[in-house]
């Protein structure tokens, strides 16, 4: 049996605060094109979601790269802070190449994944 | 900028009403733009197919007139290309397309997923399409319904394909219960009827 290494980006919380959304776009994408699984602490916002499937789709390159797999929970309903503020904060996602990360289950609160 | 669009809201009611047609790859969405159009016009907007990512460019149909229960609308119709976050040529080859023919189609299909978040942008409501045999916590889902809200857009989420023996739009249900959920089989009209009263409710 042939071991199998896979590596682990786990990024923090504090550090994506810190982060402009391209920049934690460019990072994420860089991460999972060399084959590595991205932890995210705290999510990506809808917006900055759908700003990903769009770079991803530009980068795919239909041969070494054929897009993401992305693992994370439905958003919560919205509460009285975050309507006020309009700002939503997503929950802790895992991002990886689409031909190494498979989603086996994904309910409310539980998700299964296999990495290849 | 929110603010700005609820003052137009308040004073200027749109004449027409652009709605745009969103989902995963074979959810439907073609089907289902034709059966409005064949139920209101008579025509229809492009061909369905069973290989994904056939709708490849965003398709606009403009000035459909629908009333139900004395209410009219017009809708101006945007059926989108099918949203994903992977695309893999080899998927094509499985049903037969030569590996040029599916490189094209991939390609294309990429350029379908920007088109389709592009326009979001530029929608007064959604119907999100969903297969009901199919599990519904998708990242695709998640993302659509998480810009849609973001947007503060008028959705509908259509549970599609109730017709198939396996089809639970009970499921779709209780995964996004914070929305109107309208169970239909596009391809075989059952329930469009209680669709177009949604749009009514919802878009009017």
């Amino acid at each position: 049996m042939i071991a199998m290494t896979v590596q682990l980006s786990l990024i923090s919380k504090d550090l994506l605060e810190r982060m402009s959304s391209m920049e934690k776009l460019r990072m994420i994408l860089d991460n999972v094109k060399e084959g590595k699984i991205v932890v995210l602490e705290k999510g990506l916002t809808p917006e900055e979601e759908a700003k990903l499937i769009e770079l991803t789709m530009l980068e795919i390159d239909h041969e070494n790269f054929v897009g993401i797999e992305v693992e994370t929970y439905p958003q919560h309903s919205k509460s009285f802070l975050s309507k006020l503020f309009g700002k939503k904060g997503g929950r802790l996602t895992v991002i990886g190449p689409a031909n190494r990360l498979k989603t086996l289950e994904k309910r409310e609160d539980i998700i299964r994944a296999l990495i290849e | 900028m929110a603010i700005k669009k609820f003052i137009f809201k308040l004073f200027f009611k749109k004449d027409r009403i652009r709605i745009g047609i969103y989902g995963p790859p074979n959810a439907g969405k073609t089907t289902l733009a034709n059966r409005i159009l064949l139920d209101w016009v008579g025509d229809v907007i492009g061909s369905p197919s069973d290989i994904p990512h056939e709708t490849r460019r965003a398709r606009l149909r403009e000035g459909v007139k629908i009333e139900v229960d004395g209410k009219k609308l017009t809708l101006d119709i945007v059926d989108t290309p099918g949203l994903a976050t992977k695309i893999d040529f080899h998927d094509f080859i499985k049903y037969g397309l030569s590996e040029e023919e599916a490189k094209r189609r991939a390609k294309e299909a990429t350029e379908g997923v920007i088109e389709a978040i592009k326009w979001l942008d530029d929608l007064d409501g959604v119907l999100m399409v969903m297969d009901s045999t199919e599990d519904p916590f998708t990242q695709v889902n998640i993302t659509i319904i998480g810009n849609i809200e973001a947007r503060k857009l008028p959705l509908i989420i259509v549970a599609n394909k109730i017709d198939l023996p396996n089809a639970s739009p009970s499921r779709i249900k209780s995964a996004f219960p914070q929305h109107l959920v309208v169970p239909i089989s596009a391809l075989k009209g059952i329930n469009i009827e209680n669709l177009y009263k949604a749009m009514a409710e919802k878009f009017g």
